[in-house]
Order: structure tokens, then sequence, then C-alpha cells
């Protein structure tokens, strides 16, 4: 096989894994703070299309990543105010605010623009156009890491470069600073939290928002960069394969970066039945890499592959002691 | 003692969310330029105005009450079961099978023969995921997702393949031989002349969901297996205690909650379609469960909330035929719905609950 086919499919993998990504960690922030969050597919849902309207009607779209974190914020904020403050079930909470996205979606679109449920075509500025890095270009024909760097490192838009930049980010935050070892902590045991004096309440929901914002860039990404222009349900369980790849990478966010971009080359390889024909010789059926991701979290879950231990007080919610 | 007295609890809290959940859709309504009165005035004459209405609000109400006794009877054993789409779509198959490769000599036997298929298929999805929760602790929530997808996958594969006739090019299985027809409202309740339920599809089925109510109700209410349910969904330890196995517990009640849902496969699959096409459970699997969560997992309020998505679903579509408010208006609705009688519980309860201690004190005192 060509150089070029293999950097076509991993560049492809890359756009991909982004959206899963994004929402990963997304999830990972929410539920290291103990609120498990079933509704990243609505947040994503719900950002994609305000971010998709605003950035037709503004024409930036930069404004429409702006609407859609807004729009993710506002499930968020529904998301603690059930679960945080009126201690209601996390898991109906998330699943409720799935099915709010997808209805409101399709009939504010529908009042809006009236095209059955979508936002018209984008184009120019509203949407996030590739960035080439520099030298790209001058370096192309280089043997072997020209091609790499022009076709899989530049060429990707700007919330590529900034999907990526979180991982490490996320790392640092976590793992090296004093909120981030609170936030674990209020995951693990919101009591010892609490009587260290910090408000088990406000570390929660600081959680929930941060999770809002990503899951709105996450939404903006595949309205606005991944296609160009919102369409009804364009989410397409991504919210699901990002938690199934958050159980994977065991709500860590290096394992996520892993995880995301496998199940993000299992979606690029679905979209080429041609190459895997040739590689393997036989024809491997589309819906099997379609649900590969859900067997495998399946299986990572039945603990054959080592166990996935979540946060220990995830979905509790947290009655102070009287 | 309670803070509130029992009525308040099954019957003021279920319609105070729902009179929010009205409210606000009715914003919504308001806020994309439709009258919402007018609406409601469509959905009640589209619904309810006539025979035709009732025959699609019972035909989905038949759907409806079959997941939301699936969902119930899971929350009974604090399980919340959101495979119900998954496992109804494998019921799908299982009717499909046994309707397209056994001659049945007459209906009954051939509802008898698809309610049992439909429950096993249904059981069997359920199967895997309550096995892992059981045994393994891998949260049932995660993995009835995953099936739902995983069952997506495995029929869209089916239908373009193994089971689609020769030479068609839809997605579908042939049609079922007509010795399954099961009896529709119009074959049962036309006399003579008068025509009812003309070309509405509800049918026979909706009386095997109701003697799905009753039997649910026995068995959570009146047997030993319904009484070890309901004391490892308040307290495994407690449960466990007491002798209860929980692996058989979960077991028990998940395999339950998927034949209840496959079952949902007689109505929409051997009852309506008389074929397996993809996608033949639209999303009842989710109304399951608002379904179980306004009526507070009893099977009597089960039917009732079953009825009212019923009367929703078909007023609905309605709309989206008469006005501009497309059907998903329905989706936001459930949305609400789920939200406050699921999620936002405590926020109707608290205060109703302060409300009902304030009244007591005045009456009596010292209580």
């Amino acid at each position: 096989m060509e150089l070029l086919t293999i950097l076509q499919i991993f560049d492809s993998t890359v756009r991909l894994a982004v959206p899963l990504l994004l929402a990963c960690l997304a999830g990972l922030y929410s539920e290291r703070a103990g609120i498990f969050d079933i509704g990243l597919e609505g947040k994503m849902l719900a950002a994609a299309f305000l971010s998709a309207a605003v950035a037709y009607t503004s024409g930036s779209a930069w404004v429409g990543l702006g609407a859609g974190i807004v729009a993710s914020l506002a499930l968020s904020a529904v998301h603690g105010l059930a679960s945080i403050t009126f201690r209601g079930n996390q898991l109906i909470s998330g699943v409720a605010i799935n099915f709010l996205a997808a209805g409101l979606t399709v009939v504010v679109a529908q009042s809006w623009f009236g095209q059955g449920g979508r936002t018209p075509q984008l184009a120019g500025a509203a949407r996030f156009e590739p960035i080439t890095l520099p030298f790209a270009e001058t370096l192309r024909d280089v043997p072997v890491l020209g091609p790499i760097y022009y076709e899989l490192i530049s060429g990707h838009t700007a919330l590529v470069y900034i999907a990526l930049m979180f991982v490490p980010m996320t790392w640092w935050v976590l793992y090296r600073t004093r909120f981030g070892l609170r936030l674990r902590a209020v995951g693990e045991n919101p009591a010892a939290v609490d009587t260290a004096g910090i408000s088990v309440v406000g570390l929660r929901y600081v959680a929930v928002l941060i999770c809002g914002i990503l899951c709105g860039i996450a939404g903006a990404y595949l309205a606005t960069a991944l296609q160009a222009s919102f369409v009804k349900d364009m989410s397409a369980g991504r919210g699901y394969i990002a938690l199934a790849a958050l159980i994977f990478a065991k709500w860590r966010p290096w394992y996520a970066l892993y995880a995301c971009l496998l199940f993000g080359f299992l979606q690029a390889l679905a979209l080429r039945p041609d190459v895997i024909e040739t590689v393997l010789t036989f024809k491997v059926n589309a819906q099997l890499l379609d649900v590969l991701p859900y067997i495998l979290t399946v299986i990572i879950l039945a603990g054959f592959v080592g166990k996935a231990v979540p946060p220990r007080a995830g979905g509790e919610p947290y009655v102070k002691e009287r | 003692m309670d803070a509130m007295p029992k009525w308040a609890d099954v019957v003021l809290i279920p319609l105070i969310s729902l009179i929010l959940a009205a409210i606000l859709s009715a914003l919504v309504i308001l806020a994309i330029g439709e009258s919402p009165v007018e609406a409601l005035k469509l959905m009640i004459e589209g619904a309810l105005g006539s025979t035709y209405g009732w025959g699609y609000t019972l035909y989905y109400a038949t759907n409806f009450i079959f997941t939301g006794l699936a969902v119930s009877i899971a929350f009974h054993a604090r399980m919340f079961n959101i495979g119900g789409e998954g496992q109804a779509m494998l019921g799908g198959l299982g009717v499909a099978l046994v309707c397209i490769y056994i001659p049945w000599p007459h209906w009954s036997l051939a509802l008898l023969g698809g309610t049992v298929a439909a429950a096993l298929f249904g059981a069997a999805w359920a199967a895997i995921p309550a096995f892992l929760q059981a045994r393994r602790g891998s949260h049932i929530v995660i993995t009835t997702i995953m099936f739902n997808f995983i069952a997506a996958a495995l029929l869209n594969y089916l239908l373009i393949g193994l089971l689609k006739p020769k030479g068609s090019m839809e997605p579908a299985t042939g049609k079922f031989p007509e010795a399954t027809h099961l009896p529709s409202f119009q074959d049962m309740f036309s006399f003579g002349e008068t025509a009812l339920f003309r070309g509405a599809p509800a049918n026979v089925s909706f009386f095997v969901a109701i003697a799905a109510c009753f039997a649910v109700w026995a068995l959570i209410w009146k047997t030993k297996l319904g009484y070890e349910i309901r004391a490892f969904g308040h307290s495994d330890s407690a449960a466990k205690y007491a002798g209860i196995s929980p692996t058989k517990i979960i077991m028990i009640a998940m395999l339950i909650s998927g034949g209840l849902a496959g079952m949902m496969a007689i109505n929409n699959v051997q009852g309506e379609a008389e074929r397996l096409v993809l996608n033949a459970v639209e999303g009842a699997g989710f109304i399951g469960i608002a379904v179980a969560l306004m009526g507070r997992s009893h099977p009597f309020g089960v039917f009732l909330a079953a009825i009212l998505f019923g009367f929703l679903y078909q007023g609905g579509a309605e709309l989206a035929l008469w006005t501009k408010i497309p059907r998903e208006m329905i989706v936001v609705i459930q949305a609400l719905v789920i939200l406050f009688t699921g999620a936002l519980d405590d926020m109707v309860r608290a205060p109703l609950e302060r409300m009902f201690l304030a009244m007591r004190r005045k009456k009596g005192g010292a209580v």
C-alpha cells in the first residue's frame, strides 16, 4: 500500500477522533468529580446546532463556537441543578438532556431556517478552515517526512490543535494542581473534601461547567469544521462512543487520547472499505467496524482486559452530614 | 412517619411535574410562533376525536405499556435498564423468525408463538448486561447503551443480508404469511355496516399488554420473588443479609425486563407492519423510561402514562401534519417529563413536603 493512502487514513483518523476526544475529556472532568454524565451526546448536539446557526447568521466560525459553548453550558447547568443541587438521579438527568437536545435542535432549526430541521450550508469564514503549518509547502517534497508533515500534521483546523492541547493540559491540571487534586478527591471521597473545608457543591459545579465547555467545542467542531452545516442527529452516537473511550481509558487523559484515536481509526477505516479489502484480502462488514468500539467497551467492562474501576463516589449525590 | 400522605406522592407529584413539563412545552410552542391552545385542541381532536385517532393512540400506548413495564420492573430492583430499545429490536427479530419459518395454523397460536419468541429474544439481549452487572459489577446503564448500538448494527446486518428476500432492494423481511395476521380493532369491533377504528393499527396485542400489567402487578406485590426484588431494590445489603442472592435478583429482574421490552414486537412487528423493517422500534424503548418514571413504576400508573404518551405521539403526528410544529416536539415533551419526574423530583418534592409538614403542625399541634 502506498504511503499516501496510509497517511490519508491517519489524517481522517485525527479528524474523526477530535470530537470524541473533546467529549471524552469533558466526561473525564465530570466523572472524576463524581458526576456521571451520559448527556455528552445531547450537549454536543445542542452545541453543533447553535454554533452552526450563529456562524451562519454572523458569518464567523469563532462567534459560532462561542454560541455552541453557551448552548452546551446551558444544558450542563440543567445537569448540575438536577444532580448536584436537587440530588436527582444523574443518569436519568443525562437521558433527559439527550432527548431535550435531540428534540429542541430540530424544532428550533425548523422554526428558524425552515429547511427540515437543518441549518443552511456554511461557507467562507463561517467555517473553520484548515491551517497550513509553516514550511509545509516547501518541505512537501522531502521523502517520507515531508508528506507526513504536510498531510498528517499540517492542514487541520484550529480546533484540532486546540483539542490536542487539551490532553497535556488536562493531565497537568488533574495531577499537578491543587484544583486537580481536589477534583479527583471529590469524586472518590466527597466527605473528606468537605471536612477539609472545601465546597463539594462548588467543585462539582466547576467540573460540570468545564464539561459543558469541552462538549460545546466538540459540537461546534462537528458542525463548523468537520462538516459544513447542522443536520438532525449529527452527533450520531459520538457522545456514547466518548463514554466508551472514557471507560477504555480508565478515566485518564493520555489514555483517553489513545482510546479516541483508536475509535477514530475504526471510524476512518469504515469509510474506506476498499483499503481494508486490499490489506486483509477479504471483506469486513461495515457494521462490524461501526460497533467495534461498543463491543470493545463491553469486553473491557467485563474485566477481561484489566478492570475499569470508575471514581468511587460517581453517581452518588453528596449529602452533608448533619 | 412519612412527610406526605401517600396520595400526594402517587398523584400530586407526578401531576405537578407533568404540569411543569406542559408549561415549558407550551413556551417552546409559543417561541416558534404557534399557539399552544390551538396545538392542544388539534392534538385532542386528532388523537381522541375519532375511533381512528383512538386506534393510533392505543396502538402507540401498547408499545409504551410493554417498554414502560420493562423499565419499571428493573427500577424495582434498582436497575436502570436503558436498553429497552435494543431488547425490543431483538424481540422483533424473534417475532420475524417464528412468523416466517413456522407455518402457523391460526393467528391465536401465532400470537402465542410470537409472544414467546419476542420475550425470549428480548430477555437474551438483556442477559449479558445483567450478568456483567451481577458478576463483574460493570455498570448496567453503560452496557445496555452499548447493546442498543450492537442490536441496531446486528439488525442492519441481517436485514440487508440474510433476512432480505431475493430480488428485494429494501432492507426488510418479506411479508409474514396471512395466518400470522393479528385481528386489528377494526376486525374486532366493527359490526355490520359501521366500521370502527378503520385503518388504525391497534390490535389484539393491546389486551396482551393489559394482561402483562396484571401479571407484573401480581409478580411484584403478590409473590415471594416480587418481594425479594423490592427488598433488593430498597437495600441490597439488607436483602443479602436476609439470604437473597443479588446475582439471582439482578438476573431475574433484568431477564423479565428484557422479555417485556421484547414483547413489544408482537404489537409493532406482528400486529402493525407484518414484516420486520429497519428501526421498527422508533424510540419506544426510550419512551418506556418516561412512562415508568411518570407511572411511579406501578403497572396501573404505567398504563395511564402509556395512554398519555400514546396520545402525545398520535397528537404529535397530527400537529406535524397540520401545523409548522415538527414531530420532534414530542421528543422535547418526553425529555421534559423525564427531567421533571425523574431527575428534578426533589425540586417538586421538597417544597411539597415542607407544605404538608406545616399543615400537619397547624392541625395537630406537636406531632
